[in-house]
């Protein structure tokens, strides 16, 4: 299975190891990602802000660039999943706007068709293809780890643009869990917001959030959280010591990102996908499925 | 035969609220509304909500079912039920429960009046009409659609942590002024709603979107205000700078540049501000998480450039 890998911005700087890890599973899968290298940034629904127009024409280009691949797009975040798929949806929803669009990419080359497909990583995997795949190259099954999803709001809402089946209530992040052989753990915070957006405006209620999806990860009795959005795992992972509500009780609790989960099962090493440059030590996992294999013998 | 969990509240009787089971035969076609009225009308006339068209109109019957806010007389009680028969009904959130389901809107309302929800015209009232053209009608078509039954503040996650925020219903409403031809106080309006707890203490999740009832689609609203502020040059907050430096980023290298946003947004001149970003920075630092200082361009950088240029960005 091939694809076009948009990596977003933060896989290429703050998370690099989300790029690391990503490259990594796609080896151990047999996916071929052929990085878009001339893909601009989605622009995070932030540049919309700016200009809506601008923000859809620039995201028009990258679709075109995979078009021209005949390549679906394969997303490794769930901001850049959302941004994308809107603006699709208003190039999809008016003829007129589609032509307005095209008319400004036409200079530089680019065409927008609606050809090419845009998947996030997670989606890939919950497909039946992408299920036999994972389960039949499995080396190290995560027997023992209890995993809580965290989705990233943007590949949730709105409903109408979310490729999961049941966006209030999704299923597939905790069923890949399942298929590595972890222990998937529910818990109501999964499909909320972390708080990453209003960071830099309201830093006190952006860390209330994500405060308030780890303890309650923790009280359902995770022991790590799997999150499809680096932009999530900044705000669950950098910012966990200054989350006043865990430090309190003195707790923590290791984040990563999901082909990090996928490709450990796959037989990478936490030092391979780059678990060591974490903010909270990942450690633990390392002890809980040792911990495992060592009674399994 | 399915089960109606209820969160039951009387203060007057009991301190803290509880969950009670009722079994209904939902007939067919029945709204949950109906389904509420026959659990009141035939096993607990204590049952309280608050309910009047039930038609979606006036917007008094929203409740949470299943944990997400709705209109009650808008959904079917069949397409509610989960795979164990049960729909779970509880108050509207982020609002103080005043009797099972019924909540105190006080701070709703408060902060729909904050955001002057009224035209404040140019001129003295004309003795026809004020008219407007379809393309002027349309800009503020869908925020008029919204019929204030709370949804969007129920569960709107930044509302969860910071009880200052004016919320997505009073934003919605605020762009139906904001971007209204007759109103003369577009400018005020957009620097009140740049103000701490207004457009840019939304954290874009969207939860707005999904349990708006109506076309209103609160958070679609917030960005028109967004984009007008930055328009009329509102931005001397950290919401607004952050939008320019991110746009910025991309106009000059296709990517954004993850070193140059946070100083940027908290203002270069605010010291106390870049002191904050000190204790992330470090941490970040110290795990080479720090994104590469040569921050790199995109192939074929030129075209996006192009683009920024042609829509005069």
């Amino acid at each position: 299975m091939k694809f076009a890998l948009f990596t977003g911005c933060v896989a290429k700087g703050a998370t690099r190891e989300l790029m690391l890890s990503t490259t990594k599973a796609a080896e151990g899968l047999g996916f071929e990602f052929v990085e878009m290298k001339a893909a601009s940034c989605c622009g995070a629904g932030v540049v919309s802000e700016k200009s809506p127009l601008l923000a859809d024409a620039l995201n028009a280009r990258s679709f075109s660039i995979a078009e021209k691949q005949n390549l679906d797009i394969v997303t490794i975040c769930s901001t850049c999943q959302g941004t994308l798929k809107k603006t699709e949806a208003y190039l999809n929803e008016s003829k007129e706007y589609k032509e307005k669009v095209n008319d400004i990419l036409e200079e530089g080359g680019h065409q927008y068709n609606g050809k090419t497909k845009i998947k996030h990583f997670a989606n890939i995997l919950a497909t039946e293809e992408g299920m036999a795949r994972l389960k039949a190259r499995i080396k190290k099954p995560l027997t023992g780890l209890k995993v809580a999803a965290f989705y990233g709001c943007y590949v949730l809402r709105p409903s109408e643009r979310s490729d999961y089946e049941n966006p209030d209530n999704p299923t597939e992040m905790e069923d890949i869990f399942a298929a590595l052989g972890a222990t998937p753990v529910y818990y109501p915070s999964r499909v909320k917001c972390c708080g990453f957006p209003i960071v830099m405006m309201n830093k006190d209620a952006s860390l209330g959030m994500s405060g308030n999806a780890l303890q309650d990860a923790i009280d359902n009795g995770a022991d790590v959280i799997a999150t499809g959005c680096p932009l999530c795992h900044l705000s669950l992972d950098s910012y966990q010591p200054e989350i006043e509500l865990l430090q309190k009780k003195n707790q923590s609790i290791p984040i990563l990102h999901l082909p990090q989960l996928v490709a450990l099962a796959l037989g990478y090493t936490p030092t391979q996908l780059g678990m060591d440059t974490h903010i909270v030590s990942t450690l633990k996992i390392n002890q809980i499925l040792s911990g495992s294999s060592a009674s399994a013998h | 035969m399915a089960t109606f969990r209820i969160k039951r509240f009387n203060p007057e009787k009991q301190p803290e609220p509880y969950f009670e089971e009722f079994q209904l035969d939902i007939p067919h076609g029945a709204t949950l509304l109906d389904c509420m009225n026959e659990i009141k009308w035939k096993l607990d006339g204590s049952l309280s909500y608050r309910m009047s068209c039930r038609s979606a109109i006036c917007g008094s019957c929203a409740v949470k079912a299943n944990g997400h806010a709705l209109l009650a007389c808008q959904r079917q009680g069949e397409h509610l039920l989960q795979d164990d028969d049960t729909i779970t009904l509880e108050p509207l959130g982020n609002m103080k429960p005043v009797k099972d389901l019924v909540v105190d809107f006080t701070p709703f309302w408060d902060k729909v009046n904050k955001i002057k929800p009224y035209l404040e015209p140019k001129e003295e009232p004309p003795e026809k009409e004020r008219q407007q053209s379809p393309e002027q009608f349309r800009l503020i078509d869908d925020s008029s659609t919204c019929i204030m039954c709370g949804a969007c503040y129920s569960d709107c996650n930044t509302l969860e942590v910071d009880d200052n925020f004016l919320g997505p219903a009073a934003l919605a409403k605020a762009q139906r002024f904001v971007s209204d031809s007759r109103d003369s106080k577009t400018m005020q309006r957009v620097q009140d709603l740049s103000e701490p707890g207004g457009i840019w203490d939304c954290t874009h999740c969207a939860e707005c979107v999904e349990r708006c009832p109506k076309p209103a689609r609160p958070f679609d609203r917030i960005k028109e205000i967004m984009t007008v502020a930055l328009e009329k040059g509102v931005h001397n907050n950290n919401g607004a700078r952050h939008a320019l430096s991110f746009t910025n980023s991309v106009k000059r290298s296709g990517l954004l540049n993850e070193n140059r946003i946070a100083p940027e947004s908290v203002g270069i001149f605010n010291i106390p501000g870049l002191l904050g970003l000190i204790p992330i920075g470090l941490r970040m630092l110290l795990k080479g998480k720090i994104p590469p200082i040569f921050h790199k361009s995109i192939e074929e950088v030129d075209d996006v450039k192009r683009i920024f240029k042609e829509l005069n960005q």
